[in-house]
Protein backbone atom coordinates (compact mmCIF):
# COMPACT_ATOMS: atom_id res chain seq x y z
CA UNK A 1 0.00 0.00 0.00
CA UNK A 2 1.13 3.54 -0.64
CA UNK A 3 3.25 5.14 2.00
CA UNK A 4 1.44 8.23 3.25
CA UNK A 5 4.67 10.11 3.86
CA UNK A 6 6.27 9.45 0.47
CA UNK A 7 4.30 11.02 -2.36
CA UNK A 8 4.77 9.24 -5.65
CA UNK A 9 6.28 10.99 -8.64
CA UNK A 10 4.58 8.53 -10.98
CA UNK A 11 0.86 7.89 -10.56
CA UNK A 12 -1.05 4.90 -11.87
CA UNK A 13 -2.55 7.01 -14.66
CA UNK A 14 0.91 7.56 -16.09
CA UNK A 15 1.20 3.86 -16.87
CA UNK A 16 -1.94 3.93 -19.01
CA UNK A 17 -1.85 4.66 -22.72
CA UNK A 18 -4.43 6.71 -24.57
CA UNK A 19 -5.83 3.59 -26.21
CA UNK A 20 -9.27 2.72 -24.87
CA UNK A 21 -9.96 -0.90 -23.96
CA UNK A 22 -12.51 -2.67 -26.12
CA UNK A 23 -13.53 -5.14 -23.42
CA UNK A 24 -17.20 -5.64 -22.67
CA UNK A 25 -18.54 -3.24 -20.04
CA UNK A 26 -18.32 -5.03 -16.70
CA UNK A 27 -15.34 -7.23 -17.70
CA UNK A 28 -12.98 -8.02 -14.83
CA UNK A 29 -9.99 -7.16 -17.02
CA UNK A 30 -10.63 -3.43 -16.54
CA UNK A 31 -9.81 -3.87 -12.87
CA UNK A 32 -6.75 -5.98 -13.65
CA UNK A 33 -5.42 -3.23 -15.92
CA UNK A 34 -5.99 -0.78 -13.09
CA UNK A 35 -4.16 -3.12 -10.67
CA UNK A 36 -1.18 -3.49 -13.01
CA UNK A 37 -0.80 0.28 -13.31
CA UNK A 38 -1.22 0.73 -9.55
CA UNK A 39 1.43 -1.91 -8.88
CA UNK A 40 3.88 -0.21 -11.23
CA UNK A 41 3.19 3.11 -9.49
CA UNK A 42 3.79 1.50 -6.09
CA UNK A 43 7.19 0.33 -7.33
CA UNK A 44 7.89 3.62 -9.14
CA UNK A 45 9.23 1.77 -12.15
CA UNK A 46 9.79 4.11 -15.09
CA UNK A 47 7.49 2.98 -17.94
CA UNK A 48 10.47 2.70 -20.30
CA UNK A 49 12.03 0.12 -17.97
CA UNK A 50 8.97 -2.14 -18.11
CA UNK A 51 7.82 -4.44 -20.90
CA UNK A 52 4.40 -6.08 -21.03
CA UNK A 53 4.28 -9.16 -23.22
CA UNK A 54 1.11 -11.05 -24.15
CA UNK A 55 -0.35 -13.71 -26.41
CA UNK A 56 -3.83 -13.70 -27.89
CA UNK A 57 -7.22 -13.24 -26.28
CA UNK A 58 -9.28 -10.53 -24.61
CA UNK A 59 -6.86 -10.13 -21.70
CA UNK A 60 -3.85 -10.25 -24.01
CA UNK A 61 -4.79 -6.80 -25.25
CA UNK A 62 -3.31 -5.27 -22.11
CA UNK A 63 0.07 -4.20 -23.59
CA UNK A 64 -1.71 -1.69 -25.84
CA UNK A 65 -3.41 -0.14 -22.85
CA UNK A 66 -0.20 0.61 -20.96
CA UNK A 67 2.45 3.24 -21.61
CA UNK A 68 5.22 0.65 -21.11
CA UNK A 69 6.93 -1.21 -23.90
CA UNK A 70 4.64 -3.93 -25.17
CA UNK A 71 4.64 -7.00 -27.35
CA UNK A 72 1.31 -8.51 -28.41
CA UNK A 73 2.58 -11.82 -29.63
CA UNK A 74 1.49 -15.14 -30.99
CA UNK A 75 -1.19 -17.27 -29.33
CA UNK A 76 0.27 -19.16 -26.37
CA UNK A 77 3.81 -17.95 -27.00
CA UNK A 78 3.95 -14.96 -24.70
CA UNK A 79 6.20 -16.72 -22.20
CA UNK A 80 8.65 -17.75 -24.90
CA UNK A 81 8.92 -14.16 -26.16
CA UNK A 82 9.14 -12.78 -22.63
CA UNK A 83 11.86 -15.25 -21.67
CA UNK A 84 13.94 -14.17 -24.64
CA UNK A 85 13.42 -10.53 -23.78
CA UNK A 86 14.34 -10.93 -20.13
CA UNK A 87 17.46 -12.95 -20.90
CA UNK A 88 18.57 -10.42 -23.50
CA UNK A 89 17.62 -7.35 -21.42
CA UNK A 90 17.84 -8.41 -17.76
CA UNK A 91 17.55 -4.83 -16.56
CA UNK A 92 13.94 -4.64 -17.76
CA UNK A 93 10.97 -5.58 -15.58
CA UNK A 94 9.02 -8.00 -17.73
CA UNK A 95 5.35 -8.67 -17.12
CA UNK A 96 3.55 -11.36 -19.07
CA UNK A 97 -0.22 -11.13 -19.37
CA UNK A 98 -2.87 -13.38 -20.84
CA UNK A 99 -5.83 -15.58 -20.28
CA UNK A 100 -6.54 -19.18 -19.34
CA UNK A 101 -6.91 -20.39 -22.92
CA UNK A 102 -3.74 -18.70 -24.11
CA UNK A 103 -1.69 -19.73 -21.09
CA UNK A 104 -2.94 -23.16 -20.12
CA UNK A 105 -4.02 -24.66 -23.44
CA UNK A 106 -2.25 -23.23 -26.46
CA UNK A 107 0.65 -22.11 -24.28
CA UNK A 108 0.48 -24.93 -21.76
CA UNK A 109 3.85 -26.39 -22.52
CA UNK A 110 5.54 -23.01 -22.38
CA UNK A 111 3.87 -22.46 -19.00
CA UNK A 112 5.43 -25.62 -17.55
CA UNK A 113 8.90 -24.82 -18.77
CA UNK A 114 8.75 -21.15 -17.82
CA UNK A 115 8.00 -22.27 -14.26
CA UNK A 116 10.85 -24.76 -14.42
CA UNK A 117 13.39 -22.27 -15.79
CA UNK A 118 12.50 -19.70 -13.16
CA UNK A 119 13.48 -16.67 -15.23
CA UNK A 120 12.64 -13.45 -13.37
CA UNK A 121 9.24 -12.79 -14.98
CA UNK A 122 5.84 -11.97 -13.53
CA UNK A 123 3.12 -13.96 -15.27
CA UNK A 124 -0.40 -12.60 -14.77
CA UNK A 125 -3.19 -14.84 -15.97
CA UNK A 126 -6.71 -13.44 -16.08
CA UNK A 127 -8.73 -16.61 -15.66
CA UNK A 128 -12.42 -16.51 -16.58
CA UNK A 129 -12.78 -20.21 -17.36
CA UNK A 130 -13.83 -19.53 -20.95
CA UNK A 131 -12.57 -18.46 -24.37
CA UNK A 132 -14.25 -15.05 -24.51
CA UNK A 133 -12.78 -13.59 -27.67
CA UNK A 134 -13.92 -16.53 -29.80
CA UNK A 135 -17.39 -16.48 -28.25
CA UNK A 136 -17.58 -18.82 -25.35
CA UNK A 137 -15.87 -22.17 -25.84
CA UNK A 138 -14.77 -24.21 -22.82
CA UNK A 139 -11.19 -23.56 -21.75
CA UNK A 140 -8.80 -25.72 -19.69
CA UNK A 141 -10.16 -24.27 -16.44
CA UNK A 142 -13.85 -24.58 -17.36
CA UNK A 143 -15.83 -26.70 -14.96
CA UNK A 144 -16.55 -30.15 -16.47
CA UNK A 145 -20.32 -29.72 -16.13
CA UNK A 146 -20.59 -26.23 -17.67
CA UNK A 147 -23.40 -26.73 -20.14
CA UNK A 148 -23.61 -24.75 -23.38
CA UNK A 149 -24.37 -25.32 -27.02
CA UNK A 150 -20.75 -25.96 -27.88
CA UNK A 151 -20.31 -28.56 -25.17
CA UNK A 152 -23.79 -29.87 -24.33
CA UNK A 153 -23.91 -31.23 -20.81
CA UNK A 154 -20.40 -29.95 -20.23
CA UNK A 155 -17.11 -31.26 -21.51
CA UNK A 156 -16.89 -33.86 -18.75
CA UNK A 157 -13.18 -33.13 -18.63
CA UNK A 158 -11.49 -32.36 -15.33
CA UNK A 159 -10.46 -28.72 -14.99
CA UNK A 160 -6.78 -27.81 -15.10
CA UNK A 161 -5.39 -26.65 -11.73
CA UNK A 162 -2.90 -23.92 -12.70
CA UNK A 163 -1.61 -23.04 -9.25
CA UNK A 164 -0.56 -26.51 -8.24
CA UNK A 165 0.85 -27.17 -11.70
CA UNK A 166 2.92 -23.98 -11.43
CA UNK A 167 4.15 -25.02 -8.02
CA UNK A 168 5.05 -28.54 -9.11
CA UNK A 169 6.83 -27.20 -12.18
CA UNK A 170 9.01 -24.85 -10.14
CA UNK A 171 7.44 -21.39 -10.06
CA UNK A 172 9.06 -19.38 -7.29
CA UNK A 173 6.00 -17.33 -6.34
CA UNK A 174 2.41 -18.49 -6.61
CA UNK A 175 -0.58 -16.30 -5.81
CA UNK A 176 -4.28 -16.03 -6.49
CA UNK A 177 -6.04 -12.68 -6.79
CA UNK A 178 -9.53 -11.46 -7.64
CA UNK A 179 -10.29 -8.61 -10.04
CA UNK A 180 -13.06 -7.40 -7.75
CA UNK A 181 -10.36 -6.25 -5.32
CA UNK A 182 -8.13 -4.06 -7.50
CA UNK A 183 -6.12 -2.64 -4.61
CA UNK A 184 -5.42 -6.05 -3.11
CA UNK A 185 -4.55 -7.36 -6.58
CA UNK A 186 -2.15 -4.45 -7.13
CA UNK A 187 -0.41 -5.33 -3.89
CA UNK A 188 -0.02 -8.96 -4.95
CA UNK A 189 1.30 -7.95 -8.39
CA UNK A 190 3.84 -5.63 -6.76
CA UNK A 191 4.97 -8.48 -4.50
CA UNK A 192 5.25 -10.77 -7.52
CA UNK A 193 7.40 -8.25 -9.38
CA UNK A 194 9.66 -7.80 -6.36
CA UNK A 195 10.08 -11.53 -5.80
CA UNK A 196 13.01 -12.98 -7.74
CA UNK A 197 12.41 -15.72 -10.27
CA UNK A 198 9.20 -16.75 -11.99
CA UNK A 199 6.15 -15.28 -10.27
CA UNK A 200 2.80 -16.71 -11.23
CA UNK A 201 -0.34 -14.75 -10.37
CA UNK A 202 -3.69 -16.25 -11.24
CA UNK A 203 -6.38 -13.54 -11.22
CA UNK A 204 -10.01 -14.60 -11.18
CA UNK A 205 -11.46 -12.13 -13.68
CA UNK A 206 -15.13 -12.67 -14.53
CA UNK A 207 -16.38 -12.78 -18.11
CA UNK A 208 -19.74 -11.04 -17.77
CA UNK A 209 -20.75 -11.85 -21.34
CA UNK A 210 -20.23 -15.59 -21.62
CA UNK A 211 -20.11 -16.48 -17.92
CA UNK A 212 -22.44 -13.92 -16.28
CA UNK A 213 -22.83 -16.24 -13.30
CA UNK A 214 -19.21 -15.36 -12.41
CA UNK A 215 -20.51 -12.08 -11.00
CA UNK A 216 -21.12 -14.24 -7.92
CA UNK A 217 -17.37 -14.65 -7.46
CA UNK A 218 -17.39 -11.47 -5.42
CA UNK A 219 -19.39 -13.29 -2.77
CA UNK A 220 -17.02 -16.26 -2.83
CA UNK A 221 -13.55 -14.66 -2.90
CA UNK A 222 -11.97 -14.36 0.52
CA UNK A 223 -8.49 -13.59 1.86
CA UNK A 224 -6.24 -16.57 2.53
CA UNK A 225 -6.30 -17.30 6.23
CA UNK A 226 -2.63 -18.26 6.35
CA UNK A 227 0.60 -16.52 5.41
CA UNK A 228 2.60 -17.49 2.35
CA UNK A 229 4.87 -20.44 2.92
CA UNK A 230 8.23 -21.31 1.38
CA UNK A 231 7.50 -25.01 1.85
CA UNK A 232 6.31 -26.27 -1.53
CA UNK A 233 4.76 -29.44 -0.11
CA UNK A 234 2.70 -27.47 2.40
CA UNK A 235 1.69 -24.96 -0.29
CA UNK A 236 0.64 -27.79 -2.60
CA UNK A 237 -1.52 -29.35 0.08
CA UNK A 238 -3.21 -26.01 0.79
CA UNK A 239 -3.78 -25.23 -2.87
CA UNK A 240 -5.14 -28.70 -3.63
CA UNK A 241 -7.60 -28.55 -0.77
CA UNK A 242 -8.77 -24.93 -0.81
CA UNK A 243 -12.06 -23.80 -2.35
CA UNK A 244 -10.51 -22.07 -5.35
CA UNK A 245 -11.35 -18.62 -4.00
CA UNK A 246 -8.57 -18.31 -1.44
CA UNK A 247 -6.96 -14.95 -2.27
CA UNK A 248 -3.37 -14.05 -1.47
CA UNK A 249 0.23 -15.13 -1.86
CA UNK A 250 0.18 -18.89 -1.39
CA UNK A 251 3.82 -19.73 -1.98
CA UNK A 252 7.00 -17.64 -1.95
CA UNK A 253 10.03 -19.81 -2.57
CA UNK A 254 13.75 -19.25 -2.30
CA UNK A 255 14.94 -20.83 -5.52
CA UNK A 256 17.48 -18.60 -7.25
CA UNK A 257 16.30 -17.05 -10.49
CA UNK A 258 17.65 -18.37 -13.77
CA UNK A 259 21.33 -17.35 -13.81
CA UNK A 260 21.41 -15.18 -16.85
CA UNK A 261 25.11 -15.45 -17.47
CA UNK A 262 26.14 -18.37 -15.21
CA UNK A 263 29.44 -16.64 -14.61
CA UNK A 264 30.19 -16.44 -18.32
CA UNK A 265 31.34 -13.21 -19.86
CA UNK A 266 28.79 -11.58 -22.13
CA UNK A 267 29.79 -11.90 -25.77
CA UNK A 268 28.82 -9.48 -28.54
CA UNK A 269 25.83 -10.58 -30.60
CA UNK A 270 27.88 -10.49 -33.81
CA UNK A 271 30.37 -12.96 -32.34
CA UNK A 272 27.62 -15.33 -31.30
CA UNK A 273 25.91 -14.96 -34.67
CA UNK A 274 29.13 -16.00 -36.41
CA UNK A 275 28.99 -19.38 -34.69
CA UNK A 276 25.64 -20.09 -36.27
CA UNK A 277 26.51 -19.25 -39.86
CA UNK A 278 25.73 -22.10 -42.20
CA UNK B 1 -12.31 -0.60 9.02
CA UNK B 2 -9.63 1.65 10.48
CA UNK B 3 -10.75 5.08 11.71
CA UNK B 4 -8.48 7.94 10.62
CA UNK B 5 -6.57 9.47 13.52
CA UNK B 6 -5.88 12.89 12.04
CA UNK B 7 -7.47 15.33 9.64
CA UNK B 8 -4.71 14.58 7.10
CA UNK B 9 -5.49 10.86 7.17
CA UNK B 10 -9.18 11.58 6.88
CA UNK B 11 -8.81 13.93 3.93
CA UNK B 12 -6.47 11.46 2.23
CA UNK B 13 -9.28 8.93 2.46
CA UNK B 14 -11.82 11.41 1.13
CA UNK B 15 -9.48 12.27 -1.74
CA UNK B 16 -8.91 8.62 -2.62
CA UNK B 17 -12.67 8.06 -2.62
CA UNK B 18 -13.27 10.86 -5.11
CA UNK B 19 -10.35 9.90 -7.32
CA UNK B 20 -11.20 6.22 -7.44
CA UNK B 21 -14.85 6.99 -8.14
CA UNK B 22 -13.81 9.32 -10.98
CA UNK B 23 -11.46 6.69 -12.39
CA UNK B 24 -14.19 4.03 -12.40
CA UNK B 25 -16.67 6.40 -14.07
CA UNK B 26 -14.08 7.22 -16.73
CA UNK B 27 -13.36 3.53 -17.35
CA UNK B 28 -17.01 2.77 -17.81
CA UNK B 29 -17.58 5.86 -19.96
CA UNK B 30 -14.77 4.64 -22.22
CA UNK B 31 -16.33 1.17 -22.41
CA UNK B 32 -19.75 2.61 -23.22
CA UNK B 33 -18.29 4.79 -25.98
CA UNK B 34 -16.54 1.75 -27.39
CA UNK B 35 -19.91 -0.03 -27.49
CA UNK B 36 -21.64 2.99 -29.02
CA UNK B 37 -23.84 3.66 -26.00
CA UNK B 38 -23.10 7.37 -26.22
CA UNK B 39 -25.84 8.68 -23.99
CA UNK B 40 -24.75 6.57 -21.05
CA UNK B 41 -21.10 7.26 -21.82
CA UNK B 42 -21.78 10.99 -21.60
CA UNK B 43 -23.60 10.56 -18.30
CA UNK B 44 -20.73 8.58 -16.77
CA UNK B 45 -18.27 11.15 -18.14
CA UNK B 46 -20.28 13.90 -16.41
CA UNK B 47 -20.22 11.97 -13.14
CA UNK B 48 -16.46 11.48 -13.49
CA UNK B 49 -16.10 15.24 -13.93
CA UNK B 50 -18.02 15.93 -10.72
CA UNK B 51 -15.89 13.48 -8.74
CA UNK B 52 -12.69 14.91 -10.22
CA UNK B 53 -13.76 18.42 -9.18
CA UNK B 54 -14.40 17.21 -5.64
CA UNK B 55 -10.92 15.69 -5.62
CA UNK B 56 -9.39 18.95 -6.84
CA UNK B 57 -11.22 20.85 -4.12
CA UNK B 58 -9.70 18.57 -1.47
CA UNK B 59 -6.22 19.00 -2.93
CA UNK B 60 -6.66 22.78 -2.81
CA UNK B 61 -8.10 22.76 0.69
CA UNK B 62 -5.21 20.69 2.00
CA UNK B 63 -2.55 22.50 -0.06
CA UNK B 64 -1.34 19.17 -1.35
CA UNK B 65 0.87 18.97 -4.41
CA UNK B 66 1.08 15.17 -4.47
CA UNK B 67 -1.79 13.03 -3.34
CA UNK B 68 -1.04 10.91 -0.27
CA UNK B 69 -2.08 7.25 -0.29
CA UNK B 70 -4.37 5.50 2.10
CA UNK B 71 -3.37 2.70 4.47
CA UNK B 72 -4.71 -0.86 4.13
CA UNK B 73 -8.08 -1.41 5.74
CA UNK B 74 -9.31 2.11 5.02
CA UNK B 75 -12.60 0.94 3.48
CA UNK B 76 -15.46 -1.09 4.86
CA UNK B 77 -15.35 -3.24 1.68
CA UNK B 78 -12.64 -4.12 -0.86
CA UNK B 79 -13.29 -0.98 -2.90
CA UNK B 80 -13.81 2.59 -1.75
CA UNK B 81 -17.48 3.34 -1.07
CA UNK B 82 -18.16 5.81 -3.86
CA UNK B 83 -17.01 3.54 -6.69
CA UNK B 84 -19.76 1.94 -8.69
CA UNK B 85 -19.21 -1.81 -9.04
CA UNK B 86 -17.29 -2.52 -12.22
CA UNK B 87 -19.39 -5.58 -13.02
CA UNK B 88 -22.75 -3.86 -12.59
CA UNK B 89 -22.88 -2.33 -16.05
CA UNK B 90 -24.28 -3.58 -19.34
CA UNK B 91 -23.56 -2.42 -22.85
CA UNK B 92 -27.26 -1.74 -23.45
CA UNK B 93 -27.93 -0.01 -20.14
CA UNK B 94 -29.98 3.19 -20.08
CA UNK B 95 -29.23 6.50 -18.35
CA UNK B 96 -31.72 5.51 -15.65
CA UNK B 97 -29.57 2.46 -14.80
CA UNK B 98 -26.46 4.63 -14.69
CA UNK B 99 -28.16 7.02 -12.31
CA UNK B 100 -29.36 4.12 -10.19
CA UNK B 101 -25.73 3.04 -9.78
CA UNK B 102 -24.62 6.61 -9.07
CA UNK B 103 -27.35 6.97 -6.45
CA UNK B 104 -26.23 3.81 -4.66
CA UNK B 105 -22.62 5.07 -4.73
CA UNK B 106 -23.57 8.43 -3.21
CA UNK B 107 -25.62 6.66 -0.56
CA UNK B 108 -22.65 4.46 0.34
CA UNK B 109 -20.46 7.55 0.60
CA UNK B 110 -23.00 9.26 2.85
CA UNK B 111 -23.20 6.19 5.09
CA UNK B 112 -19.40 5.96 5.19
CA UNK B 113 -18.97 9.53 6.41
CA UNK B 114 -21.91 9.19 8.80
CA UNK B 115 -20.19 6.19 10.38
CA UNK B 116 -16.92 8.11 10.72
CA UNK B 117 -18.79 11.07 12.21
CA UNK B 118 -20.21 8.66 14.77
CA UNK B 119 -16.99 6.82 15.63
CA UNK B 120 -14.10 9.29 15.13
CA UNK B 121 -12.20 10.03 18.30
CA UNK B 122 -10.44 13.10 16.86
CA UNK B 123 -12.70 16.14 16.98
CA UNK B 124 -11.40 17.69 13.74
CA UNK B 125 -12.03 14.38 11.93
CA UNK B 126 -15.51 14.17 13.38
CA UNK B 127 -16.39 17.69 12.23
CA UNK B 128 -14.98 17.12 8.76
CA UNK B 129 -16.87 13.81 8.49
CA UNK B 130 -20.13 15.57 9.36
CA UNK B 131 -19.42 18.15 6.65
CA UNK B 132 -18.75 15.52 3.99
CA UNK B 133 -21.71 13.43 5.13
CA UNK B 134 -23.96 16.43 4.53
CA UNK B 135 -22.37 17.07 1.12
CA UNK B 136 -22.98 13.48 0.11
CA UNK B 137 -26.57 13.75 1.30
CA UNK B 138 -26.97 16.71 -1.07
CA UNK B 139 -25.55 14.60 -3.90
CA UNK B 140 -28.04 11.85 -3.08
CA UNK B 141 -30.89 14.34 -3.34
CA UNK B 142 -29.51 15.71 -6.64
CA UNK B 143 -29.24 12.27 -8.23
CA UNK B 144 -32.78 11.46 -7.10
CA UNK B 145 -34.02 14.64 -8.78
CA UNK B 146 -32.12 13.73 -11.91
CA UNK B 147 -33.59 10.23 -11.94
CA UNK B 148 -37.08 11.67 -11.72
CA UNK B 149 -36.51 13.38 -15.07
CA UNK B 150 -35.19 10.29 -16.85
CA UNK B 151 -37.56 7.65 -18.24
CA UNK B 152 -37.41 4.28 -16.54
CA UNK B 153 -36.54 1.63 -19.14
CA UNK B 154 -38.99 -1.05 -20.17
CA UNK B 155 -38.41 -4.58 -18.90
CA UNK B 156 -36.94 -5.75 -22.23
CA UNK B 157 -34.17 -3.13 -22.29
CA UNK B 158 -31.44 -5.77 -22.49
CA UNK B 159 -32.89 -7.55 -25.52
CA UNK B 160 -30.39 -7.52 -28.35
CA UNK B 161 -31.53 -8.84 -31.74
CA UNK B 162 -27.90 -9.70 -32.49
CA UNK B 163 -26.51 -10.85 -29.13
CA UNK B 164 -22.82 -11.56 -28.57
CA UNK B 165 -23.51 -14.98 -27.07
CA UNK B 166 -25.02 -17.84 -28.99
CA UNK B 167 -24.71 -20.47 -26.33
CA UNK B 168 -27.98 -19.92 -24.48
Amino acid sequence: MNDMTQPHALGAAQYKSGTKPIWCPGCGDFSVLSSVTKALAMLQLPPHDVAVVSGIGCSSRIPAYTSCYGFHGVHGRSLAAATGLKVARPELTVLVTGGDGDGYSIGGNHFLHACRRNVDLTYIVMDNHVYGMTKGQASPTTEPDWDNKLSPGGTGVRAFHPLVIALAAGANFVARAFSGDPNGTAEIIAQGIRHPGFSFIEILSPCVTFRPEQREWKTLAHPASVQATDDAARAARRIMTDDGFNIGVLYAGNRPAYPLMSGQVARPAAELEAEFLL
Amino acid sequence: MKTPQSIEEFMAQALAMEREAAQRYEEIADAMEMHNNREVAQLFRTMAGYEAKHAEAIMDEMNWVDAPGVPPGAWPAVESPEMIPGDAVHYLMHPWHALELALAAEQRAEAFFAELARTASDESVRRAAIGLRDEEAEHVAMVKQWMAKVPKPSSDWANDPDPPRYNE
